[in-house]
């Protein structure tokens, strides 16, 4: 699957601290079929994606699939924190927080108003994280580097007090409890009549999640490839000359602050509904580090980056949590091996490879090529 | 009023911790002009290696000691082995890495001394003091903590500025081309700098731990509110910070008091929010804003 996407991908060339390259301007005719050949392009991507994923959910274990899910819900908040961070230089904290408000928006929607359909419920939540992203994307746009790592920090670490201190309406330190979605009849009766087989809850919403999240995908990458993603790249490699360009710095800080929130609103929603809870201890600092950790696995700015992130996070986490267990430490000792990794992967990374895996092996293939070039 | 004494009380002793915390950063930030966002697990870690000592028998002062000299190594270590290869490569890459300490020492603690809250005793009394038959919210041990964070700060303070070792540290992080000439071995100096600072984060540990409980995360908000504070005061000056540190404890304990203890962190984050808006360079800075 990782294969499918990485034509998808045309951002990871420029990596933080690189300078992208220099594109002359076409004209805006050329332009315009070039957009409109990526968006097709991708699309066909997104659909070759969704049939591998379709065979995985098909042919896999119960707890494959579940994982499957846990996946599709990090996905769009390690899009949409790569995005901010690799292509607009800043870094977040907060997303675990803007995940939190997509995920209790989408609670207490389907706790009070029952019957909304999932698909505006999750809209919903989306535009609410947007909002609150609007917000702390106004404040960050002026902060840099450390300023707005920190400010983001006290995000993270004190936004779950209001599910504490709102506690009738928020469910204090339980938490609010999901009805997952059901499937629609149509869908359901169209799945049975094609496979023979009942679509059970799970499978579905793993089905759901990742339908979402390619989504998210293909609406990032054609993003990214389009004016918005350049001038994002302009105001992370030079305020000055970008501002020279008449970009304006700030309104393109705070867009991409608001698009990376709304990604990460969409994924928390998916959070509450495949694990059929959004709670204090669900949207823990740690699940800030976690994105934090798979962007710079899978290389800043990359979307592909981000998919193998988000799969080493969901499997990774599961391996060295029963390969603790298994050597004897108790249930929350062997929980905090995971965390443990993360620190040692972001330290040794961006020691060792600052580009994360894609840049690196893109940049292995490139150097191979032009050494093979200078033979020729 | 007399719960408004109280709580203003009990604000600055806090804020004499949140302030002894922003000075290691500002130490930090001085020497490398970087945040160290790892500072505040270093601490804790080290106050759990105190707290080990103390259930095995050790008294107060051992404890404190070992963590101290603990703190001491693990910062050398830290900027040596983990900050030295970024400190010159994007900024970027510069906080992740400290991001990386953060939740590796969290994570740590908790596999290895259990994810758990656990008392840690205090150094002196917790019953409060009577004055002029006031029952005042301020104990002995509040009392040791004020002192002890006075005293370092004057230890601190005599180190720089009145010995050669001070000097050679402040050439150092005043401009290392220039100290290099000098014969300073500038990266010597750094490494005691981030040293010193895991030293004195570790006092601020401990004194933040005495009486109370602690667990692998009780150093959360602490991090959070000494990084507010040292940015209010400018992040290098050390006199900032201390300020800082004190108007942080005093609005934490007034927004805790009459608002509820679960929204003290989004208070700071909107006092840092204000701050960096009106006045980016924090309250006492001494070195020029930032253009865009």
């Amino acid at each position: 699957m990782s294969t499918n996407l990485s034509k998808q991908d045309p951002t990871g060339d420029s990596q933080v601290g690189t300078t992208p390259e220099v594109t002359g301007t076409p004209s805006a005719d050329t332009a315009r079929r070039r957009i409109g050949s990526t968006l097709v392009r991708n699309g066909l991507l997104m659909l070759l994606a969704f049939v591998g994923i379709a065979l995985l959910l098909e042919t896999l274990s119960p707890f494959r699939v579940s994982q499957l899910g846990v996946m599709a819900y990090y996905l769009p908040a390690i899009a949409g924190l790569t995005v901010l961070t690799g292509l607009n230089g800043q870094i977040s904290l907060g997303h675990g927080a803007l995940m939190a408000v997509g995920g209790y928006t989408t609670a207490v929607l389907l706790e009070r108003q029952e019957g909304l359909p999932f698909l505006l419920v999750l809209l919903i939540s989306a535009v609410v994280a947007g909002v609150v992203g609007l917000v702390v994307g106004a404040a960050a746009a002026r902060l840099h580097g450390p300023y707005l790592a920190g400010a983001t920090l006290a995000l993270a670490v004190g936004l779950p007090g209001l599910a504490l201190k709102f506690d009738e309406f928020l469910g204090g330190d339980q938490g609010l409890r999901v009805s997952p979605p059901r499937a629609p009849d149509g869908i359901e009766s169209f799945y049975e009549s094609l496979m023979g087989d009942n679509l059970s809850g799970q499978r579905y919403l793993a089905y759901y999640g990742w339908i979402i999240a390619l989504v998210v995908l293909l609406l990032l990458s054609n993003l990214v490839n389009s004016r918005y993603g350049r001038h994002w790249r302009a105001v992370r490699d030079d305020e000055v000359a970008a501002e020279l360009a008449g970009i304006d710095l700030g309104r393109m800080r705070v867009q991409a602050f608001v698009v990376s929130a709304v990604c990460a609103g969409v994924g928390g929603s998916l959070l509450a509904v495949v694990t059929r809870l959004i709670a204090p201890t669900s949207v823990t600092i740690v699940l800030s580090f976690g994105l934090l950790t798979a962007i710079v696995i899978g290389g800043l700015g990359s979307l592909l980056g981000a998919v193998i992130g988000a799969a080493v996070l969901v499997f990774m986490q599961q391996i060295i949590t029963d390969t603790g267990l298994d050597a004897g430490l108790d249930a929350s000792q062997a929980a905090n091996i995971a965390p443990l990794v993360y620190g040692v992967l972001l330290i040794v990374v961006m020691l060792a490879a600052p580009r994360g895996l894609v840049g690196t092996v893109r940049m292995a293939w490139s150097t191979r090529a032009a050494a093979r070039r200078a033979g020729a | 009023m007399e719960k408004f004494l109280n709580i203003t009380l009990s604000g600055l002793t806090v804020g004499f911790i949140y302030a002894a915390f922003a000075l290691c950063l500002v130490l930090i930030f001085r020497a490398t002009r970087l945040i160290n966002f790892g500072q505040g697990a270093q601490a804790m870690f080290t106050t759990y290696i105190a707290l080990e000592l103390i259930n095995r028998g050790a008294s107060y002062w051992i404890g404190l000691l070992a963590a101290l000299v603990s703190g001491f190594v693990i910062g050398g270590l830290v900027e040596r082995f983990v900050v030295r290869p970024v400190e010159t490569g994007p900024e970027i890459n510069a906080v992740i890495v400290t991001l990386g300490v953060f939740i590796f020492f969290v994570a740590l603690a908790a596999v290895v001394f259990g994810n758990t809250f656990e008392s840690f005793p205090s150094a002196f009394s917790l019953t409060g003091l009577q004055v002029g038959g006031l029952d005042l919210a301020l104990t002995r041990n509040e009392l040791y903590n004020i002192a002890a964070v006075l005293i370092a700060l004057v230890l601190l303070t005599l180190l720089f500025q009145f010995t050669s070792l001070g000097l050679r540290m402040r050439a150092a992080a005043f401009g290392q081309e220039v100290a290099r000439l000098l014969g300073v071995r500038v990266g010597q100096m750094l490494t005691l700098g981030w040293a010193l600072a895991g030293l004195f984060g570790s006092l601020a540990g401990i004194l933040i731990a005495g009486g109370t409980l602690v667990s692998p995360n009780y150093m959360d908000g602490v991090v959070v509110f000494g990084f507010v504070a040292a940015v209010l005061g400018g992040l290098d000056s050390f006199i900032g910070a201390v300020v800082g540190g004190l108007v942080l404890g005093l609005t934490n304990s007034y927004v805790s008091g009459y608002a509820g203890q679960e929204l003290i962190t989004l208070g700071a984050l909107a006092i840092l929010i204000v701050v960096l808006l009106l006045k980016p360079g924090g309250l006492f800075a001494s070195s020029v804003a930032r253009r865009v």
